[in-house]
């Protein structure tokens, strides 16, 4: 029953050192300062305007990317793009804006006369980029896992992450631009079903090159961005025929701190449910085609599964943390932190659907095509509460119409 | 997680509490719990929840309504089979936590120095190798990994062998507690502020529900609730401005109840703030507290999102409506007596009913609403917000009891540069809205339309009209009975136009033309000269009117308004009121709506969540380990080598995941570089097994 030390287990090509424990060096603290530095610059500027809860949100934020830069290098990367463009964004905006808002007309003027803005600045033409970038990800992942092509797939990541930083430019610029337009509609975007599909792309994107990133593998790129680019291919067609990318002012119940955090902490859940099926679709394919062999293109069966439980774990955690604070906004809007309005009562059940999932596997062991079908499913009990529970039903979360 | 320790006792010998304790902790009935509540809890997301009963037996019938009434499928949520899945769910949950909690916390303190060499290569992560170290040696290395590798480690001299036992992510099983023990906490500060209290109170006949529309001082005495006889609860309450309230109503079952509150709350002002685009930005509510104890005085504005809390009370802004706005409107007859109006007073949710004319008229009024935001088209195409400007509702009933709803405006709209007063008239509940566009005259006026519309109804004014007409049209002939039949039939085609509209009169002229027995082109000839002479009437009863009015030129506006009038003309005979109610002024008083709450439960709830979110990462993220080294010298005497040791190790996680394969090759491959015989002596324990993973 022993394990050879030249085996390959699993997947793993265990190495003869211990890797080192991961240590906080010179540059990972220059980074968490700077990140503290730009939080301290940005409340030295605006303290004025920002009350207890935006101060704490403005230096969690900064821990967290410290945090996040720490665990993850590759991120220190896209945040200083996405900063660097984005303050070159917010500048060339407060220019315009210096005397406050402008109106819809003169931002259009604006976007129209500037050719950074018209073709790479305004939260259109940026969130179109992300959507090009995606969408182009997708065949050259499939490709290059079928030519086998190490070059190929590292294009494929190059176009997620390019997307990603894209998609978080957009999101700033429509920030911003929700202020130019009228200081009254100015809000965070995800307030409504077009501003989150952007989001749930984007957290998509980046929790899967996490996973790429942590299993060293970036073959299950092209069926994970089979979901973004299918979400993306919505996110259009709304956009085409209902316009609804107008930036639009906040009925009363959404304008809320709690918002800011409720609705990312969701899609942290969304986007890994999203993972998990779609690995498990991936899984399904490879068990279909005769499980694992000496030349595979995609990871060991054993992997995936650890993907999908990886997946929906921290989006089990992060779901769970994203209901509770749905429940004590729910508390200060309605009067009531559960109501059994039909949007919690789904995030309710697509709660217990995976917490489900997770006492099969961890408590029963249960492993294989099963759970990897159950992964798929959660994803339409999930998409269900996304999406249909706004399409079919009513109640009080009626912000995204169709 | 079954239980394994009662399998070797007689079965038979297990007591009833035993077995249920058994089932109660078994994940097979904790994964079906979760489930069944998955599947119940969409029962309610699909049925709309507490409308009213008489909504459900129209949508339903008479026996799917008590099919569903039966099952409690109207409150899903509050409803027994409901809470005792709830229960169940709670139930499983704390059995788990007796059952491990001991268990779990025992392990996490021992090392399991008890580790035999043969349970030890059994396991699923298990390697052996030999090394030339000598023992001191192999424990001080070993120790030195398990250190920098953060596990706590413990040795043990047993007979003949030595056993290093390491451990790390306690944690891990804290984790466990923490999750379980978050939900039965969550699920029992949520029982304390559901309905189930209140419910039994009513079961036990302590508490009666109330179903009729009644003023709160009539609410007999047993649905009234004291201050504090409900631990928690959730009740509203609309108050008028001006007014206050010092009662909640509960909703329950097809009623409510009182909850009395020991505070009063005078509402001092409600009001609106919007954005430009006529979307409602913000509502709020000033409002005063008195308490009745104390006769303390809080004064505050609620908002959404910004609640009142007092005294472990919250007060939530909610709604809002028309509270008894009064409206002044001019009351104009549309049949009898037209022309003439007479000035009243109502107000809005109250019946105003008035002779008018020797006829008595009631009329509903329902709503007042003070900004009336539509998209309209712009001078570019564009889509526009507009304002029309306030408007009143109203119900005008028949004899037969049949409602017609009206929604009349206070000031004429502009579309494309005319001005109309807008009646908006729906003839069923939920059906559509049809418009009457009265136009305004120059003074934005609905008297020039009404002047016009009493010429028209007056007999003497049309004959004379007819008779001028046809003096003029036929002064040659000079026959007088002939002239006068002909003004006789004219003026009656106008009476009957202006009473049965266009239908009517068309009606009229093919029977009268039948009668002659024309048909065909000469038929057609002569009913559009018909109307053309009628049409001739209207022109002239109009232009008196205008003169009446002192107008003097007459212009493209005025054969506009000319046009405009008679469309209307052509239906008044469907408008199905005999009055128009035309609003003149208002005094606005509106109503806010505030849900008032008590949730005791709601700290236990937070602290539930805090222990279940704490919970969560520590199961998922924290590894809790095991590793053994079992040192074993080989007792190879023979060939000098006094310090040749075997090494078996193993290991175990709690989660069978992958990177536990990882770490443990890791760590043994290490252990291996550090103590072993690099290499050279290979484990000869077990060649057979070497090329394949267990």
């Amino acid at each position: 029953m022993s394990v050879p030390n030249e085996q390959m287990i699993n997947g793993y090509q265990p190495g003869s050192e211990l890797p080192e424990r991961r240590s906080f060096g010179l540059i990972d603290a220059l980074w968490a300062i700077a990140m503290l530095v730009g939080a301290g610059i940005g409340y030295a500027q605006y303290s004025a305007s920002l009350d207890y809860y935006a101060t704490g949100t403005l230096f969690g934020a900064a821990i967290g990317l410290g945090f996040l830069g720490w665990i993850w290098p590759a991120t220190r990367w896209l945040t200083a793009v996405v900063a660097a463009v984005s303050l070159f964004t917010l500048w060339q905006y407060n220019i315009l804006g210096a005397d406050g808002a402008v109106g819809l007309a003169a931002l259009e003027d604006f976007q129209e006369s500037n050719f950074l803005f018209k073709f790479l600045l305004s939260s259109q033409a940026a969130t179109m980029w992300m959507v090009a970038l995606f969408f182009l990800s997708i065949p050259t992942y499939f490709i290059s896992t079928l030519a086998r092509s190490e070059y190929g797939l590292k294009v494929g990541s190059a176009l997620v992450w390019s997307g990603a930083a894209m998609g978080f430019i957009g999101f700033f610029s429509r920030w911003r631009e929700g202020y130019l337009i009228n200081l009254d509609y100015g809000h965070i975007p995800v307030s409504n079903l077009y501003e989150v599909f952007i989001v749930f792309a984007v957290f998509t994107a980046l929790l899967y090159l996490y996973y790429e990133k942590r299993y060293n593998n970036r073959s299950l790129g092209g069926f994970v961005m089979l979901i973004v680019g299918i979400a993306l291919g919505f996110l259009l067609w709304y956009q085409f025929t209902r316009d609804a990318e107008a930036i639009a002012p906040l009925v009363p119940a959404l304008n809320s701190w709690w918002m800011k955090i409720h609705v990312p902490a969701n899609f942290i859940g969304y986007g890994t449910f999203a993972i998990a099926a779609m690995v498990g679709v991936a899984y399904l394919i490879k068990d279909k085609m005769g499980g694992d062999g000496p030349n595979d293109r995609l990871p060991s069966l054993a992997v995936m599964d650890d993907i999908q439980y990886k997946a929906i774990a921290l989006g089990f955690a992060f779901f769970t943390i994203a209901t509770i604070l749905g429940a004590m906004w729910a508390a200060e809007a309605w009067g009531g932190y559960w109501s059994w309005d039909p949007k919690e009562t789904w995030a309710l059940i697509v709660w217990l659907n995976y917490a489900a999932w997770l006492h099969m596997r961890l408590t029963k062991g249960w492993r294989g095509p099963v759970m990897a079908w159950w992964s798929i499913a959660g994803l339409f009990i999930t998409s269900f509460a996304f999406l249909g529970v706004n399409m079919f039903l009513s109640g009080l979360h009626s912000y995204g119409e169709l | 997680m079954t239980s394994q320790a009662q399998s070797a006792s007689p079965r038979r010998r297990r007591s009833l509490w035993s077995r249920l304790f058994t089932w109660l902790t078994s994940m097979n009935l904790a994964i079906a719990l979760l489930s069944i509540l998955a599947i119940a809890s969409v029962i309610g997301t699909v049925l709309q929840q507490n409308q009213p009963f008489n909504d459900y037996l129209i949508e339903f019938g008479p026996f799917w309504f008590e099919v569903f009434g039966t099952l409690g499928l109207f409150d899903v949520y509050s409803v027994g089979w409901f809470v005792v899945i709830l229960l169940f769910l709670l139930a499983s949950t704390s059995a788990c936590l007796i059952r491990n909690t001991p268990v779990f916390l025992r392990d996490i303190r021992s090392f399991r120095l008890n580790a035999q060499e043969k349970s030890l290569q059994a396991f699923k992560h298990s390697q052996q190798f030999d090394s030339p170290l000598p023992a001191d040696e192999i424990i001080q290395r070993s120790q030195g990994l398990f250190a920098r590798l953060g596990y706590k480690a413990r040795v043990k001299q047993r007979d003949g062998e030595i056993l290093i036992a390491a451990r790390k992510g306690g944690l891990n099983r804290i984790g466990y507690i923490l999750t379980h023990l978050g939900m039965v906490v969550i699920l029992v500060g949520g029982l304390i502020d559901s309905k189930m209290y209140l419910k039994t109170l009513n079961t036990l006949g302590v508490v009666e529900v109330e179903t009729r529309d009644l003023p709160v001082s009539q609410v007999p005495e047993e649905s009234h609730l004291p201050p504090g006889s409900l631990a928690g609860f959730r009740g509203s309450v609309n108050i008028p401005e001006g007014k206050w309230g010092d009662v909640a109503f509960i909703g329950l079952k097809d009623g409510y109840v009182v909850q009395n509150l020991p505070f009063k709350i005078e509402v001092n002002d409600f009001f609106v703030e919007f954005y430009d685009t006529g979307m409602p930005k913000s509502f709020n509510s000033n409002v005063t507290l008195t308490d009745k104890d104390t006769g303390e005085t809080l004064t505050e504005t609620i908002r959404v999102n910004h609640p009142l809390k007092y005294q472990g009370y919250n007060i939530f802004q909610s709604s809002f409506g028309d509270g008894g706005s009064e409206i002044e409107f001019d009351a104009w007859q549309l049949a009898g007596k037209t022309g003439t109006r007479q000035a009243l007073e109502g107000t809005v949710n109250q019946d105003r009913t008035f002779e008018f004319a020797g006829e008595k008229h009631t009329i509903e009024f329902t709503d007042f609403s003070l900004y009336n935001v539509n998209p309209t088209e712009g001078p570019d195409g564009s889509t526009e917000n507009t304002n029309f400007g306030p408007s009143v509702t109203f119900r005008v009933r028949d004899a037969a009891g049949q409602a017609v709803e009206y929604e009349n405006y206070f000031q004429p709209v502009d579309f494309d540069g005319t001005r109309y007063f807008l009646s908006g008239v729906t003839r069923s509940v939920g059906g559509p809205q049809q418009f009457l566009f009265i136009p305004a005259d120059r003074n934005n006026s609905i008297e020039t339309f009404m002047a016009f519309y009493a010429k028209l109804n007056d007999e003497k004014a049309i004959a004379r009209i007819a008779a001028e007409l046809i003096g003029q049209t036929r002064a040659s002939e000079g026959d007088q009975e002939m002239r006068s039949s002909a003004a006789r039939s004219i003026s009656n085609l106008v009476q009957v136009f202006v009473a049965d509209g266009f239908s009517g009169l068309s009606e009229t002229v093919n029977e009268t033309l039948a009668q002659r027995g024309l048909s065909g082109e000469a038929a057609d000839r002569a009913q559009e000269s018909s109307f053309r002479v009628v049409q001739s009437v209207f022109m002239r009863a109009y232009m008196e009117t205008l003169q009446e009015q002192g107008v003097e030129e007459f212009s493209q506006r005025d054969e506009t308004f000319f046009e405009d009038a008679l469309d209307v003309v052509t239906v008044i005979p469907d408008y199905g009121s005999p009055i128009y109610v035309a609003p003149t002024g208002f005094t606005h008083i509106q109503s806010t709506g505030l849900e008032i709450t008590r949730s005791p439960g709601m700290f236990w709830v937070y602290l539930g969540s805090l222990m279940l979110t704490m919970g969560i990462f520590m199961l998922f993220y924290i590894h809790y380990r095991r590793l053994w080294v079992l040192i074993k010298p080989t007792g190879s005497d023979h060939d000098d080598d006094a310090a040749h040791h075997r090494l078996v190790i193993a290991g175990t996680d709690a989660r069978k995941n992958i990177d536990f394969d990882q770490a443990f090759a890791q760590f043994s491959n290490e252990l291996q570089r550090q103590t072993g015989s690099n290499g050279k002596k290979n484990p000869p324990s077990d060649p057979d097994n070497s090329g394949r993973p267990e």
